[in-house]
């Protein structure tokens, strides 16, 4: 099957491309990139005529989002996270080992992949956890999980529990090439908080979480990673405090990597109070920091400090929200809402081109954790993006594919969004308010 | 006749951040008529009959339970208290199903003390009855707020321009958030005091001095309030212990002598005699800790008739 | 905006009822008024005043709320609800003649609820009701025992009294409703 996506803007910062070009996919692979191919020249091709207000860029990585399969499927299951993927121009992810059971083994590692290939839609790399049911005291088969599939380890839901396991974990998974990805949170410092410790939770009496407690694994984990010369990846962060200390650590050439999530660059404590009090769709973990966290993780994302956007999406049941806001479960989805999100507010906000935007969603997710995509070469899998960025779209939880409707998000108007999503050569999702994607839905 | 509000906007009480000075007035307007009500052979009055009113206590609580009771029991309305055990909420029920479950029976007001800071909220989005906050977790206990502040006015005619002082575990009261909500709209002077692990974050942005020094706090004060240290915050390691803070913290009748001459002592309860107060200055004579519960009832009258039965009046013989 | 009664009306009425007051009760002892808030009390007080010069004696007075008492169908949906304010009845009721003083009588309602009110504040010997202005409309079964004027009236009209204490002048008028009333 030939597919020519003509006349779009095509961006891949691997390989500096950034202008109109047709894009060639035959079968399960891009065949061809150039500044023309005319369709004549490709007899029986599905001509997309896509027009440059649209932008075709390497397929988008969401580097952390938690599938809940095995053990928590009524929340999401592989293969409903897959559709709520695509749908959200994601054509792979990395879950997370926080399942039940814990994905601390091959024979678990290889049941999520199976899932994922029996969906058929996007990509899934799992990640490992780091200790044994994540319960920090022995390291987890870190190589055989690698065997199986696995492309990083995390404990995440929890810190890695000690500066010692972190140092083995560290050493361990360096032998085998691969990153460990923190959750970085001092429990002792956290306490049972529920919110970013502040102004704004001190009004409404919730108890606080206090930025320090992530600045202090951070910095740990910097420590670490120098010591052990091995790869430390600071999975959803969220101070200004963790950024100081990861830009400079890169500028001590450290071998540490950090991710944001979208949540974290728009929303701040302040939406506690207004203009719902108490909505549980703004309680997660880390949670909703000061406006000059906020601020400084967008400086990040410009000055690069930042590597990558990764959505956490952590779908909840209702019932695990519609509670009181102590008892609410931690978490929102972010996949179906991560782009319009970051098009909208950064860059049209002026806050990072599109070009880096893509960086942060493609190029450097694939990089940090080796896997195959971030960028369109020749030959490779046609794992393919193509976004709207002037489309005005209007959030709306009821459609998302997600099993999960846990999002602050509904409702917002939002200008940007995903035009379609191909994941080896196949069309998985097409925007129906996109005219010019619609010849992708005869795909 | 004071510039007041005419009414409550809204069906509920959850806090006093949520109430304008005008209809804090009006509260305490209403309060001073129910308080007469209370000196009457007969201590009732029908405004609130026919009306239905839930106690529903998730925390246990004898005087503030007991205090709306009897609020409600002198308004005429129909009563019924429901104290949720431990082993309820561990049986699984939620919040919000107990609450629509006893919505079928269609009371006019659920009085609700909760752990949870926000609760109040939470039932107030889901219900039709008006909601009134007894305490949730950390937040607020407006009733109790409005309270202190009638018996600082009643004491001394007015709110605006005195000097308050509040001393204690100032991190964890709603007590606390409650009375510097209300005595900052009131256009009092607070100083706010205790340990720095118990001092939240951001205080000074509500407008209140906070301080370390309870010397300085309690320098010139019309009126000092005392707020409980839970025994359990010992635990928590907030302070070395208990004869530590008394001796740093702790109202003793020479602390009490750097107030005006005429202040004034409060505390919610129930009081830690010998931890946050010396029992000299705990039954001594500037002492108003029983006024405030007498106080208690005539406030929450006010508040229930405020919102449950008024309604609209004709001003027709 | 017709005025009904002007000041020195009004010091005559009040002065002609104070005479029946007397007479009806065979001089003032165990007599008490009490005004019905608002402007039922300072009439009930130039009522004792007047009493004190015809019979030489101090006639208790207190003021009674009944906003507490309102019944049902009271509520009209009109204006600003009004403020609870205190009863001062500073003497006991056992046993009394009470004179019960409002400013107009119209439907009845406000003079339930005093009587209400007052039986919560003991057993007096006898009530009897002064009013300056009756309006008619009666809706329950309530006539007063003194009249100041009986001014018909349809019920798109109303009267306005207002006096020197709370208003800063005397005056009583007939005025329309703006708007549809019933």
């Amino acid at each position: 099957m030939k597919l020519l996506l003509k006349g779009a803007r095509v961006i891949d910062p691997a390989s500096g491309v950034d202008g109109v070009r047709d894009v060639l996919i035959e079968g399960d692979r891009i065949a061809r990139v150039d500044m023309s191919i005319p369709p004549a020249t490709v007899p029986g091709a599905i001509v997309a005529d896509l027009g440059s207000a649209l932008v075709v860029c390497p397929g988008l990585i969401d580097m952390h989002v938690h599938l809940r399969e095995p053990g928590y499927e009524h929340k999401e299951t592989v293969a409903t996270g897959c559709a709520s993927a695509v749908a959200g121009g994601f054509t792979a992810v990395a879950c997370m080992p926080n399942t039940n059971p814990v994905n601390d083994s091959a024979s678990v590692t290889r049941f999520i992949l199976k899932q994922a290939a029996e969906a058929g839609l996007a990509r899934d790399y799992p990640i490992g956890a780091v200790s044994k049911a994540s319960e920090g005291q022995e390291l987890a088969e870190m190589a055989d999980m690698r065997e199986a599939g696995c492309v990083a380890f995390s404990d995440d839901g929890r810190p890695v529990a000690t500066a010692l396991l972190m140092r083995r974990a560290l050493e361990y998974a360096g032998m085998l090439g691969l990153p460990i990805i923190d959750h970085c949170e001092d429990k002792t410092l956290a306490g049972d908080g529920v919110a970013h410790e502040g102004f704004h939770a001190s009004q409404l009496g919730l108890r606080g979480i206090p930025g320090a407690a992530e600045d202090v694994i951070v910095e740990r984990n910097i420590v670490l990673a120098a010591m052990t010369r091995s790869h430390a990846h600071i999975a959803h962060l969220s101070t200004a405090g963790a950024l100081r200390a990861v830009r400079s650590a890169k500028e001590r050439h450290i071998r540490v990597t950090c991710e944001v999530t979208p949540h974290h660059f728009t929303l701040t404590d302040e939406q506690l109070m207004a203009p719902l009090a108490y909505d549980t769709n703004l309680k997660m973990n880390p949670p909703l920091r000061h406006v000059t966290d906020r601020d400084a993780l967008l400086a990040g994302l410009t000055d690069g400090t930042v590597d990558a956007i990764a959505t956490d999406h952590a779908p909840h049941h209702a019932d695990d929200k519609r509670v009181e806001f102590d008892r609410a479960s931690f978490g929102i989805v972010g996949l179906e809402t991560a782009v319009s999100l970051s098009l909208d507010r950064l860059v049209h906000a002026g806050v990072i081109g599109l070009g880096r935007l893509i960086e942060l969603l493609s190029t450097n997710p694939a990089r940090i954790l080796g896997v195959p995509g971030g960028r369109l070469a020749v030959g490779d899998a046609a794992d393919i993006t193509i976004l709207a960025p002037d489309l005005n779209v209007t959030v709306s939880a009821a459609s998302f594919r997600s099993k999960s409707r846990n999002t602050p998000f509904d409702g917002w108007p939002l200008r940007g969004g995903v035009a379609a999503t191909i994941v080896g050569g196949r069309v998985l999702f097409v925007n129906p308010d996109v005219p010019q994607a619609s010849a992708l839905g005869r795909v | 006749m004071s510039d007041t509000a005419a009414r409550l906007r809204g069906k509920d009480l959850l806090g006093i951040a949520d109430l304008t000075a005008s209809e804090i007035t009006l509260i305490l307007d209403t309060a001073e008529a129910m308080k007469e009500v209370s000196s009457r052979p007969i201590k009732k009055v029908p405004a609130l009959r026919g009306k239905t009113v839930i106690n529903l206590f998730y925390e246990p609580s004898t005087r503030t339970r007991t205090s709306f009771e009897v609020a409600e029991k002198r308004l005429s309305a129909d009563t019924l208290n429901i104290a949720i055990g431990t082993s309820s909420v561990v049986k699984g029920e939620t919040l919000i199903d107990t609450a629509l479950n006893l919505e079928a029976m269609s009371p006019d007001i659920i009085v609700l003390r909760h752990a949870s800071s926000g609760a109040c909220h939470l039932l107030a989005r889901t219900c039709k009855a008006g909601i009134v906050n007894a305490g949730d977790g950390m937040h607020e206990h407006p009733t109790q707020g409005l309270l202190d502040a009638f018996t600082i006015r009643e004491r001394k005619g007015r709110l605006q321009g005195l000097k308050v002082a509040i001393v204690g575990d100032l991190l964890h009261s709603r007590v606390f958030r409650s009375n510097i909500y209300l005595l900052t709209k009131m256009g009092a002077e607070v100083w706010v005091c205790g340990p720095p692990t118990l001092m939240p974050a951001g205080i000074e942005l509500v407008g209140v001095h906070a301080t370390t020094r309870v010397e300085e706090a309690v320098e010139g004060a019309d009126a000092i309030m005392m707020l409980r240290i839970q025994l359990e915050r010992m635990q928590g390691g907030y302070f070395p212990s208990l004869r530590e803070y008394f001796q740093v913290f702790g109202m003793t009748p020479e602390r009490v002598k750097l107030a005006k001459p005429d202040a004034i002592i409060m505390h919610p309860g129930p009081m830690n005699r010998g931890v946050e107060i010396a029992s000299e200055v705990a039954d001594g004579p500037a002492s108003v800790i029983l006024d405030q519960v007498a106080n208690g009832v005539a406030v929450r009258m006010a508040v229930l008739y405020l919102l449950a039965g008024g309604g609209e009046h004709e001003a027709v013989a | 905006m017709p005025i009904l009664m002007d000041s020195e009306r009004i010091g005559r009425t009040l002065t002609r009822i104070a005479h029946e007051i007397v007479e009806r009760n065979r001089g003032v002892g165990d007599l008490a008024l009490v005004g019905v808030r608002t402007r039922g009390v300072p009439i009930a007080r130039r009522l004792a005043a007047i009493l004190r010069d015809i019979a030489g004696q101090e006639v208790a007075t207190g003021a009674l709320d009944i906003t507490l008492y309102r019944d049902d169908l009271m509520k009209a949906a009109v204006g600003p609800q009004p403020i609870v304010r205190r009863t001062e009845i500073p003497f006991s009721i056992d046993g009394r003649h009470i004179v019960l003083v409002d400013d107009v009588l119209y439907t009845g309602r406000t003079v339930r609820a005093a009587l209400d009110a007052l039986i919560d504040f003991g057993r007096p010997s006898t009530i009897q009701l002064v009013v300056l202005v009756d309006r008619g409309h009666r809706e329950l079964p309530i006539k007063a025992d003194y009249v100041g004027k009986n001014v018909p009236t349809s019920r798109r009209e109303t009267i306005h009294v207002r006096l020197a204490e709370i208003d800063g002048e005397d005056e009583v008028t007939l005025d329309q409703i703006e708007g549809e009333r019933a």
